[in-house]
């Protein structure tokens, strides 16, 4: 680790401001990612400034029945929330599946968004990355590839974002709530991470100095019937091969409305708008489900050592529909 | 003295571990954690380039760091005595022969300040393309010849096997077999990944090297390190009295010891190293991948007429090791034409070593995938051909088994899983999206007794004993098992018995490893014990003197029953699994073994270790595999969450029983090993109940979503 | 760049100076002495330091000392209070180990655990997301303690050790 100044600032202001004047600054919440990496010294930040306590670490309602999650809350109480777990189990069910009791303990909100890719050749000083030393080259493109994008991916990197969060709220129409040296600014989950195309290095729309404070979940629809299925290479405590959010919505046999986002497939969490709009008003079956879950992935540009994800991600995301239809009927 | 009829009494008693409350309390002090005055800090430098040479290490911004104590590379490292073995010649050229192999070393006042000055060390290099793939069609492959116990024994396997062995003509049998096997089979390469990573602290005192590490033998860690430094073996004491797992990769010293106690030298401070997690997978061996090639034919009735197996394995360019893969179907089962043989392919890679069972865990996999394919072919329950196929004598060497019940294990483990419910069709059972189904295999591994042990038993004036040997407990439960069998061979409770290992200090042991630590180790103490009670008879009237007796007792060689018998434990597991239809992800909701594991000791911390070889092996069937890099020549997942092994959520029911036996010739207490044998066959349990289940055979491991999404 | 801190280990105040660098585990291993919880992987990825900080389960590998300023940390050495606690007695009971490195990290993270079913939090196999009360049968043990590696493979022991706690 790289010798480096520890700060905890008093309020947001100045702790932007510190960021802004200083770009080898980083802010520390949870440190379950930024520590790894800095031992790593994947980063090498010379100060850090702590701002777990700074931001909200409460879930409030909103006026129109939504939740504003303050960005400091850490992952297991936002799981164990119980108007979170009855209004939005998807989201509750994404936080368990991912990690480790211990870790979500430690994980905030907003960390766990920010988190950065496993990609192993990422987190290995000695190979080539992209995203970690722009123009290096991409490991990973013809070197191991299980768990490597299938969409959206460039040429110049092919990395995944580890959350499981991420992926239920892209799912719940989340947005983020974003302070920085200008205006606070207000982004939709998902417009806050990037395709990597020829700048890997940043993954998301995040500007340096713009720190996330809190996540607002819309007030929920079809939410009431959301489900998380992850699928990965043991049952617990391991990163997703493929995972699927899915919100659904059943009247008279009908799609009235559904919400499909992808974990494990792509550099962003993966919203399924192609199959979300084949299916809206199409008859809720298992023939559905499969035209819409191939639709989606007709796109998809797998690697040799990962093709296997097309056709586990199309059977993941028609068996989680099909769950919901249990649930609905 | 009580009379020895009053025999056995500890034994076979499930006593609780003598280390328990140390260790459930984290207060039993592994290497690394030992207090020590003003300690200093080691990180090493590893090679980033797999094959080729190094040209220049510039350690200018490093020694600029405050706190940085020294920088080692071949340039400055002191020259070995005796570097013959590539392993421990650590520092002694500019070669690199594997990618991560150590090329320095920084130290310094503090961790953090190691760590970070090594990154700041610019080393330069002359490389060539690594050569790291293993593939059958090779043309440099090369059959062993110098491998046996790290090529210091004689043979050519590491068991001291030959390569190849030939009974009759194969071909020709196989050619007129109705029934016939052909198919290839594949391991991956596996780390051993014990918790407690790889440790050495070394001292310097008054001449004399005191290495606390984390060792299957401390007295074989003791040879080899005197060695290579040039000191006599009594200069150098090694320390290792709580072990935190090995599974083999801590059997040999590799070398970081060598590493840490060349700084010391330099540095005349107490260093501490502890390796990584991810320099683990460089630096501290591990299981070589393998290919393996059955064929097998069988006649109508049944019995099998030829047996094949041909293996392929990896090792390193820098030092041939090459494992026993084939060996167990030596021992298996019967065939009147029968062929054995094992080639290496030479990489770029760190050296491999011993992993839980090893050959076996590779060797019984395809064995007993290939049994189950021809028990298909032949329309016959895979128990029952079987148990048809059990050879009366060895089937090579003709020596008749020292006790054989695997004939036993499969009936009575058949009986308790409710083998007989079972429907042979494939993808038969169906519960909601899960395909379920159930498979059998059979287990061995060799019950040997090693040389080179020593005992000594002290009894006190007030009638309690001390008992000495430098054996190793890296949760075996050696500890506690030791002290039973010392009881029971003084026929005294085992409160008065104070059980001392891991220490060279102590009187010479064996390793543990190959299952043979209880019958090495428990032999020496039985034999000491039954002399100090004759002297006590003899001298003292079955009186404690007041001034104390001590008897040694020096048992240079193996057990010289193992001449004219054939000596191994035995088992059958059965697995029943689920099948997600949609996603292929496997679970094992149920694994039992029935064991043939002679006089079993403690049997709480006996089936400790069969669980725990039985999980390991759902671990090895199901999730891990080294992934090497071709161009590096690297294993890119290098960590925990990339490396996976079983974690808590993987394990449902398992279940480890044995039949009620004793082996007559093994050693006094009539025990067989019983650490490797539980990982020996499960992976093949666990793909026969997958063929079961879903109609799809998959011989190459791991058996992961990949192989079974449609 | 180095600060002072405050840790309160197992009930005992310590004061001392850390490198910015310097992780919690590192502090109480290196600097404190207290070498209950283990390095496994010092990554985040097998649990065996696993600490009660302010009373939940953490990994001290991965939180940095200076940022945990007047914490109260609790180990498995600090767990026995004259005597062993329930969990230590039930995996001495059960076998639920064997080379005992993992241990001290698994009994933290059990106690912990226990606290979280008993707050009624669900798990990932939690049939009913909005149910309040916690069963815990063997399988919501099992991927409650998913991050505590054992590679000795004590599972099947250490999964009925703490079930049998649990149950009282």
């Amino acid at each position: 680790m790289r010798p480096f100044r520890y700060e905890r600032a008093d309020e947001i202001p100045a702790a932007v401001a510190t960021l802004v004047r200083e770009a080898d600054a980083a802010y520390l919440a949870g440190g379950t990612n930024l520590v790894d990496l800095m031992r790593l010294e994947v980063t090498t930040p010379e100060l850090l400034i702590d701002v777990r306590r700074l931001t909200s670490d409460r879930i409030e309602e909103l006026p129109d029945g939504g939740l504003r999650i303050g960005a400091a809350v850490p992952n297991s109480d936002l799981a164990a929330d119980l108007r979170v777990r009855r209004r939005y189990p998807v989201l509750s069910q994404a936080l368990l599946s991912g990690a480790s009791g211990q870790l979500r303990n430690l994980a905030t909100t907003g960390g766990n968004l920010l988190q950065r890719t496993r990609c192993p050749y990422f987190q290995n000083v000695t190979t080539p990355c992209n995203k970690r030393v722009p123009g290096s080259g991409c490991s990973a493109v013809e070197g191991y590839q299980r768990d490597m994008a299938v969409l959206g991916a460039s040429p110049a990197c092919v990395a995944t974002h580890p959350s499981d969060m991420a992926v239920a709220l892209a799912a719940l129409d989340a947005v983020v709530t974003v302070v920085g040296p200008a205006a606070e600014r207000r982004i939709p989950l998902t417009g806050l991470h990037r395709l990597p195309e020829d700048t890997p290095e940043r993954d998301t729309v995040l500007e340096h100095g713009e720190l996330i404070t809190a996540v607002e979940l819309p007030p929920p629809h079809a939410a009431a019937r959301s489900r998380y299925r992850k699928v990965r290479d043991r049952a617990s405590y391991a990163f997703a091969l493929v995972s699927v959010a899915a919100a659904l919505e059943v009247t008279d046999g009908a799609v009235r409305d559904v919400a499909i986002a992808l974990g494990g497939v792509a550099h962003k969490p993966w919203r399924a708008t192609t199959a979300e709009a084949m299916l809206r008003g199409a008859p809720a079956t298992r023939e559905s489900f499969v035209d819409a879950a191939a639709a989606e992935l007709a796109g998809a540009r797998p690697l040799a050592g990962n093709a296997f994800k097309i056709p586990l991600a199309r059977n993941t995301m028609v068996g989680t529909l099909l769950e919901l239809l249990e649930e609905v009927r | 003295m009580s009379d020895v009829t009053a025999r056995p009494r500890a034994i076979g008693m499930p006593m609780d571990r003598i280390d328990g409350v140390q260790k459930v309390t984290g207060t039993a002090t592994y290497a690394y954690e030992w207090p020590l005055d003003q300690p200093v800090y080691l990180y090493p430098l590893q090679s980033t380039i797999a094959a080729g040479r190094v040209t220049g290490v510039d350690s200018a911004l490093a020694e600029a760091e405050p706190g940085v104590l020294a920088v080692l590379s071949h340039l400055n490292a002191p020259t070995l005595t005796r570097p013959e073995d590539p392993e421990l010649a650590v520092l002694q050229s500019d070669e690199v022969a594997w990618r991560g192999q150590f090329i320095g070393a920084v130290v310094a006042e503090s961790l953090e300040t190691a760590r970070r000055a090594a990154g700041l060390v610019r080393v330069d290099y002359e490389s060539r393309p690594p050569d790291v793939v293993l593939r059958a069609d090779r043309g440099d492959l090369y059959s062993p010849v110098h491998a046996a116990v790290f090529g210091s024994g004689d043979g050519e396997l590491q068991d001291g096997s030959p390569a190849d062995s030939v009974l009759g003509d194969v071909d020709t049998a196989l050619a007129l077999s109705p029934a016939m096997v052909n198919a290839t089979y594949a391991t991956p390469m596996y780390h051993n990944n014990p918790m407690e990573p790889h440790t050495a602290v070394v001292t310097w005192l008054d001449g004399e090297l005191i290495v606390r590490c984390s060792t299957q033998g401390a007295t074989m860690s003791q040879a080899l390190i005197s060695g290579v430094l040039g000191l006599e073996p009594g200069r150098v004491r090694v320390i290792s009295p709580h072990v935190g797992g090995g599974f083999g990769s801590k059997v040999y010293p590799h070398a970081y010891a060598v590493l840490a106690a060349m700084a010391a030298r330099m540095v005349r401070r107490p260093v501490k190293f502890s390796l990584t997690r991810q320099q683990m997978f460089a630096l501290v061996g591990y299981r070589p991948a393998s290919i393996q090639r059955i064929r097998l034919g069988a006649g109508r009735d049944g019995r099998l007429t030829a047996l094949s197996h041909e293996v392929i394995e990896q090792t390193a360019r820098a030092k041939g090791y090459a494992e026993q893969v084939a060996v167990c179907s030596r021992t298996m089962y019967a065939a009147p034409h029968r062929r054995t043989t094992h080639r290496l392919a030479p990489l770029d890679l760190p050296v491999p070593t011993i992993m839980r069972a090893p050959g076996e865990a590779q060797g019984m996999f395809a064995l007993e995938s290939a049994m189950d394919e021809m028990a298909i072919a032949c329309g016959i329950d895979p128990v029952e051909f079987r148990i048809r196929n059990e050879p009366q004598v060895h089937p090579e060497s003709g020596l008749p088994f020292s006790s054989r019940h695997l004939t036993g294990c499969l009936r009575e483990g058949a009986r308790r899983a409710g083998w007989d419910r079972r429907d042979p069709a494939p993808r038969f059972r169906r519960e909601g999206r899960w395909l379920v189904g159930t498979g059998v295999a059979a287990s061995t591994y060799p019950s040997p007794r090693f040389p080179g042990n020593a005992a000594t038993i002290r009894l006190a004036g007030d009638g309690h004993y001390t008992v000495r040997i430098a054996a190793a407990d890296l949760g075996t439960g050696t500890w506690t098992a030791l002290t039973q069998i010392a009881a029971d061979a003084l026929s005294v409770p085992v409160r008065q018995v104070e059980m001392r290992i891991g220490d060279t200090a102590l009187p010479s042991a064996s390793v543990a490893g190959f299952s043979a630590g209880i019958n090495s180790w428990g032999t020496a103490i039985w034999e000491a014990a039954d002399r100090l009670r004759a002297r006590l008879r003899a001298e003292h009237g079955g009186i404690a003197p007041a001034e104390g007796l001590e008897v040694t007792a020096e048992l240079p060689g193996g057990n010289p029953e193992a001449e004219r018998y054939a000596m191994h434990s035995f088992g059958a597991q059965f697995a029943e699994v689920r099948v997600d239809e949609d996603t292929g992800e496997v679970r094992v909701a149920r694994l039992l073994g029935m064991f043939d594991v002679g006089r079993v000791i403690n049997p709480k911390t006996a089936r400790s270790q069969l669980i725990g070889g039985m999980t390991q092996g759902i671990s090895m069937a199901l999730y891990e595999h080294s992934v090497l890099d071709p161009r590096f020549g690297h294993v890119v997942n290098q960590d925990f969450a990339q490396y996976h092994i079983a974690s808590a959520a993987d394990v449902h029911t398992v279940e480890a029983h044995w039949l009620d036996e004793s082996d007559p010739y093994t050693n006094p207490m009539g025990a067989k090993g019983l650490g490797e044998v539980g990982i020996t066959g499960t992976a093949a349990a666990i793909a026969n109940a997958v063929y079961h289940a879903t109609g799809v055979r998959i011989r190459e491991l791991p058996i992961t979503v990949d192989k079974l999404v449609s | 760049m180095d600060l002072e801190i405050e840790l309160r280990v197992d009930g005992t105040e310590h004061h001392l100076t850390v490198d910015t660098r310097t992780t919690l585990l590192d502090a109480l291993r290196e600097r404190l002495g207290n070498t209950s919880p283990k390095k496994g992987c010092d990554h985040g990825q097998c649990g065996a330091c696993t600490l009660l900080l302010d009373g939940r389960r953490i990994l001290g590998c991965l939180a940095l000392a200076v940022a945990h300023q007047g914490a109260d940390i609790v180990t498995a050495a600090g767990l026995t209070d004259g005597e062993l606690h329930p969990l230590q007695r039930s995996f001495i009971a059960h076998d639920a180990f064997q080379c005992g490195y993992c241990t001290p990290g698994q009994i933290v993270s059990a106690a912990g655990m226990l606290q979280e079913a008993g707050k009624g939090w669900p798990s990932a196999v939690s049939r009913d997301p909005g149910a309040t009360d916690v069963v815990l049968d063997d399988e919501e043990i099992a991927e409650r303690m998913s991050g505590n590696l054992c590679r000795c493979a004590a599972y099947a022991n250490i999964v009925p050790a703490i079930a049998e706690v649990a149950h009282r």
